[in-house]
């Protein structure tokens, strides 16, 4: 378990003050401008050190990513950092704590995360929905403004720095990187053809960095307690401290901060109260946001929480947002659900993900009752399979994912429904299409 | 659409608003704002964005009216017709389907007589499911307007809804009485320093 001196996000329920003057109390704003003045290599050096991966799904090392970026920043190419603060992946719900109880520490990690790319403007982009946490936002950074910390001379560093808050309108496909940059220019947020890559072309066709909200927040205490402090968290390529939102069928649903690479057993046990019922009473869990394949029980028992060993299990850590199903659960109409949701925000721009969600989610819905034939179990595999890989964003893979883990862990509840519909035992054979 | 005659105007209040917004971005990257503004409207005209609307922000943005209405209608926040005074958006997303958004649903259609997608008639409520709103530890939950409401029960909900149809703001977050998105006995970490 995480020891208590570890921890980064020390007011994450917002039992304290919030505000600028709490979080200076809590360590936020100290030594800034010290920091900034060993170079803009040096943090790309220190977090490149660390190991820290991107906490919003994709797990890509975030100091590799900060060092795309060019060296030299022309001034008619302005570089900028976006965050991107649209949180929507079902499961998830970290960032938003990050942003209402505790919103200095990313305006922190801006200004330094900015300052290592060479940017003096930054964009957070928030899900519209999250107005509330897009007030207290606004609030902090007006505090930072205002006590110099940002701004011209940001903290008396010599870097003058501009941060601004945008909010979104309700579109999942903003959290992906392109697709946030052409909302965040006044467009729909249709994912762009890669390459260019962000930090060729951009914002407005300017270098960029986009990076999630927590981990932009762990940038300030990486440089301040040391890259081998993160490091010696968690397990090689896998460190650090990790936010963890666990959902669904627990006595005491909660986010919390962990240790990378924890069992996830420990995880539910000791931070969610058990799982409802008692351990043995699981059937599976969704480890790391509705994108990656669920989880059966047998799994669970002894997984570690990061993205290498849910790799292995042919999962992910994703978002880790974990989805806690009891045996009480419909597994099917719980999947069911996710493929409702990738139909409902597929952007339409690649003809495989519109065409294919859709018909993904109505064949599940026909598993759900088992109005279908076992060999609609293969078709169903073999579509999604066509999805997955065939589109310009990575929305076609999350919507075939949890499908196929279903298929992988479940194949025997769905042909049960199946036989039962049609009134055949398991034994006496499938009922197969005409 | 509705309410094609109404001639629409930022307010003084919300034009310095909007300008504010613009001000954010480059310039000549003024398009930048139209979301931001799209909600302002919307805000002024009662919770929903009138072609008339959308042809004021096009012509402040220097913006060709097709493209607002693309961007209009591409997000889902962006209502395009009238809504109720109270629209309430029902997270039907797995995390809340566990743990028993069905119920909410049900709780709606009991005391407001309205299904999803539809309206009361005396324009108090209107009722839609949406994915996934960030907050599944708190699951199931609602947005109202611009609030959420979490850990709902289906009794807990009928009471906010007579509440608000009473003029009365309902306290907002977490209805089961925990600290946000602690575990309901408390925190299990930074034990020494009270909760974390
Ligand atoms: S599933 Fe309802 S808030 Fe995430």
């Amino acid at each position: 378990m995480l020891k208590d001196s570890d921890r980064v996000f020390t007011n994450l329920y917002g039992a304290h003050d919030w505000r600028l003057e709490g979080a200076r109390a809590r360590g936020a704003w100290d030594g800034t401008a010290a920091l900034i003045a060993n170079g803009h290599d040096w943090v790309v050096d220190q977090v490149k050190e660390s190991g820290l991966r991107g906490r919003g799904g994709a797990g890509f090392p975030s100091g590799l990513k900060f060092s795309f970026m060019p060296k030299e920043a022309d001034p008619r190419r302005p570089h900028y950092l976006i965050v991107n603060a649209d949180e929507s992946e079902p499961g998830t719900c970290k960032d938003r704590d990050i942003m209402r109880h505790d919103p200095h520490i990313l305006i922190e990690g801006c200004l330094l995360a900015a300052f290592a790319i060479r940017a003096q403007a930054a964009y957070i982009y928030i899900r519209g929905e999250f107005f509330r946490e897009a007030q207290n936002l606004q609030i902090a950074i007006d505090e930072a403004y205002a006590a110099g910390l940002i701004g011209k001379n940001a903290s008396g560093s010599g870097w003058d720095f501009d941060l601004y808050v945008h909010r979104g309108a309700g579109a999942y496909i903003c959290g992906e990187e392109t697709g946030l940059l052409e909302s965040l220019e006044g467009k729909p947020g249709r994912p762009r053809l890669k390459p260019p890559f962000p930090a060729g072309a951009g914002l407005y066709g300017c270098p960029s960095t986009v990076n999630n909200v927590e981990t932009i927040s762990v940038v300030p205490a990486i440089l301040k307690r040391g890259p081998e402090w993160f490091a010696g968290l968690g397990r090689p390529k896998n460190t650090g401290n990790k936010l963890f939102c666990i959902s669904g069928h627990v006595n005491q649903p909660c986010n919390v901060e962990e240790e990378m690479s924890i069992p996830l057993r420990e995880l539910i046990d000791k931070h969610a109260g058990g799982v409802r019922g008692g351990w043995d009473n699981l059937l599976a869990v969704i480890p790391g946001g509705a994108s990656v394949p669920l989880l059966p029980k047998s799994v669970c028992d002894d997984v570690l929480m990061d993205f290498d060993s849910l790799i292995a299990e042919k999962s992910g850590l994703g978002t880790a947002g974990v989805i806690v199903m009891d045996k009480s659960t419909d597994v099917v109409e719980a999947i069911a659900r996710l493929s409702h949701f990738y139909m409902h925000e597929s952007c339409g721009q690649c003809t495989p993900c519109r065409e294919g969600t859709g018909w993904v989610y109505r064949m599940m819905q026909r598993m759900v009752g088992g109005d279908a034939s076992v060999e609609d179990i293969d078709l169903l595999w073999d579509v999604v399979g066509q999805i997955e890989g065939h589109t310009i964003c990575a929305l076609g893979d999350a919507a075939a994912w949890p499908v196929q883990g279903l298929i992988r862990h479940f194949r025997d509840e769905l042909e049960q429904r199946i036989l039962a519909r049609h009134g055949i035992a398991k034994d006496a054979g499938a009922p197969r299409a005409a | 659409m509705s309410g094609e005659s109404r001639k629409f105007e930022f307010s003084p209040e919300n034009m310095e608003r909007a300008k504010a917004h613009v001000a954010k971005y480059p310039d000549g990257r003024q398009a930048s704002a139209v979301l931001p503004l799209l909600d302002l409207a919307q805000r002024q005209n009662g919770g929903w964005v009138s072609r008339q609307a959308m042809a004021h922000i096009a012509g402040l943005l220097g913006m060709a009216e097709i493209r607002v209405y693309e961007v209009a209608t591409f997000y889902t926040m962006v209502n395009l017709e009238p809504v109720g005074k109270y629209l309430i958006q029902l997270c039907r997303t797995t995390t809340c389907w566990l743990c028993g958004s069905d119920e909410l649903r049900d709780a709606c259609a009991d005391v407001l007589g309205i299904g999803v997608g539809e309206s009361t008639a005396d324009g108090m409520f209107t009722l839609i499911e949406v994915e996934c709103l960030g907050a599944c530890v708190n699951a199931p939950m609602a947005q109202i307007n611009d609030d959420f409401y979490e850990d709902l029960s289906a009794a807990r909900l009928k009471e906010i809804l007579a509440m608000l149809r009473r003029g009365e703001q309902p306290p907002t977050g977490s209805q089961s009485g925990r600290q946000t998105s602690a575990p309901a006995s408390g925190a299990t970490t930074l034990l020494d320093s009270g909760s974390a």
